[in-house]
């Protein structure tokens, strides 16, 4: 439960950001440079004045973005990919799975870094990254669910009436796959979160000045000496945010699960 | 069994292939060449254009792609991965040169790490819903979900900034040593100490650790010799992979930490366009990761006799 209000709170924050800090993420104050936290800037503010807890909001939206909108393309990719290779099997399955093999053999950070020095950083890119690397994991699942559910006689029942692929798919062997999709899904979004925050602490997520919470580590960590709240609450908000959809997702896992 | 084996290590060869080919593509398509002007860095002088010319003939950048990539392969499998752009020397003497740290780092972490996290995943076997076991899930939670460069990051606050304690980066001193070792064997604690337990409340169940309680063993035979070997299986899944990403290095670890290590140059390289390190890296990790799947299938037989790889019953 303290999850799932964390959750929600995150994407009220996201929402609702411009009503909560209207001044803007970027709002520049000379004379209120480098100020310790105080009941006027409670998380304080950064070289340039800027409020830490504005950004921080801000942050959310870039976190929760990239964790919703790469899930679902992922989703997008992998579920039908998926679903092509357990059903037509053979040679389709055959290849179809080597070129998964081939993408996961490059470890992810790395092909994440190798696509953004090619495209350079940036928000699309960095959604364009999770798209490329995100499916993979969709798709394996599909296609194992697929393949058991393939075998069983009501599949079977269908295709004997002449009931057409598609619909199999869609009607018969989709609303089993479900439960597993969605939790998958669901723990997707902290795998996101994390690794568009790692990319954006080693300096190569998105731009600035938009403020992503591993941005602004790799930004305040020069100053972790004399002003380590800079980025202790960017930090504390990744790893509340990791916690709360991890757990989440295992809630979800034991909730959908029959057996338990 | 011959025959899998050969077959995986085919395979391995055949995905490199195509990988090395991806990532040569890829590097080639950065926008930006070694030669080019730079503006942003202060040593900025404009190479003229003939001086450039020679310069890409020399390193045999102005030959056509496919020609660059099978002399750059033929090469490599010789051992000679060319030299570095940036530091002009061979690829592989600034690897041999930033590989020791990683490994120092790596070693010492996983002689801390798995030994403690496999002891603390037992014992949270042996005494569930105790005091001990609540504690264990509260590691394992903190490490497996937050971010290495997160924990790195507070570890350095409060050991460096508020305690004053220990250094907050730099290599060479053995104060330094501690804080990047420490955060680095937490990640590999929670790892291993999640699935010993979970693999160990299922063996501490079994039929056969009955038998042996039931024939009058101690208990510590019973746990060390009867449920632990079988528990074991699934942790070598876990251990091959976990031990070449500890040899190879962390990104986040190295570059918080500042040590001269592999991990922290790649990052350093894709700066710098340096084609040759980036792409030596990559291909040696794919293989390393490649061939420790490998390894960890056959070691799967070793541990378990029932399971023979390749389907020969």
């Amino acid at each position: 439960m303290i999850s799932l209000s964390f959750v929600l709170l995150l994407i009220f924050l996201a929402l609702f950001a411009n009503v909560l800090a209207p001044e803007g993420y970027d709002f520049q104050q000379y004379d209120k440079t480098w100020l310790f936290p105080s009941l006027e800037h409670p998380m304080g503010t950064d070289p340039f004045g800027r409020d830490i807890l504005t950004r921080v909001i801000y942050g959310a939206r870039i976190s929760l973005a990239i964790g919703f909108i790469s899930n679902f393309i992922a989703l997008a990719i992998g579920l039908p990919y998926g679903a092509a290779a357990a059903w037509y099997g053979g040679a389709v399955d055959f290849v179809l799975i080597r070129i998964i093999e081939v993408i996961n053999s490059v470890p992810n950070l790395l092909l994440g870094i190798l696509i953004i020095s090619v495209l350079g950083p940036g928000f699309g890119n960095v959604l364009f990254v999770f798209a490329i690397t995100g499916w993979m994991g969709i798709a394996r699942l599909v296609r194992g669910q697929f393949l058991s559910l393939r075998e069983q006689d009501y599949v079977l029942a269908a295709t004997c009436i002449g009931v057409p692929d598609y619909r199999i798919i869609i009607r018969h062997l989709l609303p089993n796959t479900m439960s597993p999709i969605i939790v998958s899904v669901t723990l997707g979004i902290p795998g996101a979160i994390l690794g568009e925050s790692g990319l954006s602490f080693l300096g190569i997520g998105i731009s600035p000045p938009l403020p992503s919470w591993g941005r602004m580590l790799y930004d305040y960590l020069s100053a972790i000496q004399s002003h380590w709240y800079l980025a202790f609450f960017p930090g504390l908000m990744i790893a509340l945010a990791m916690y709360a959809f991890t757990l989440m997702g295992d809630g979800l896992q034991d909730a959908l699960d029959p057996t338990k | 069994m011959a025959r899998y084996v050969l077959g995986r290590f085919f395979g391995i060869i055949g995905v490199l292939f195509i990988v090395s080919i991806m990532i040569f593509l890829m590097i080639h398509s950065i926008p930006g060449g070694p030669f080019d002007a730079m503006p942003t860095t202060s040593e900025f002088r404009e190479i003229p254009e003939h001086i450039r010319e020679k310069l890409m003939a020399k390193y045999g950048l102005d030959k056509p792609l496919y020609v660059q990539y099978f002399r750059y392969m033929w090469a490599a499998l010789r051992g000679d991965f060319g030299i570095s752009f940036r530091y002009g020397e061979p690829v592989t003497d600034f690897i041999s040169r930033s590989w020791p740290a990683t490994a120092q780092l790596g070693l010492s972490a996983m002689a801390i790490g798995i030994p403690i996290g496999i002891g603390l995943g037992i014992l949270a076997a042996l005494r569930p819903n105790t005091w001990l076991d609540y504690l264990t899930n509260v590691v394992v939670i903190t490490t497996f979900v937050t971010p290495v460069f997160v924990i790195a990051i507070m570890s350095i606050i409060i050991f460096a900034v508020v305690l004053r304690w220990l250094p907050s980066g730099g290599w060479g001193e053995p104060n330094q040593w501690i804080l990047p070792t420490a955060v680095y064997a937490l990640g590999q604690i929670g790892g291993m100490a999640r699935f010993t337990r979970s693999s160990m409340v299922d063996a501490m169940q079994a039929e056969y650790v009955r038998t042996a309680r039931a024939k009058g063993l101690r208990e510590r035979a019973v746990v060390m010799r009867h449920a632990f070997r079988a528990a074991s299986l699934p942790l070598i899944t876990l251990l091959g992979p976990m031990v070449v990403n500890l040899l190879l290095g962390s990104f986040f670890i190295e570059a918080i930490f500042r040590i001269p290590g592999i991990g922290g140059q790649i990052t350093l390289a894709l700066y710098n366009r340096d084609y040759p390190v980036i792409m030596a890296l990559i291909l040696l990790w794919t293989f390393a990761i490649a061939i420790a799947y490998l390894v960890t299938d056959l070691l799967y037989g070793v541990v378990d006799p029932r399971i023979r790889v390749g389907g020969t019953m």
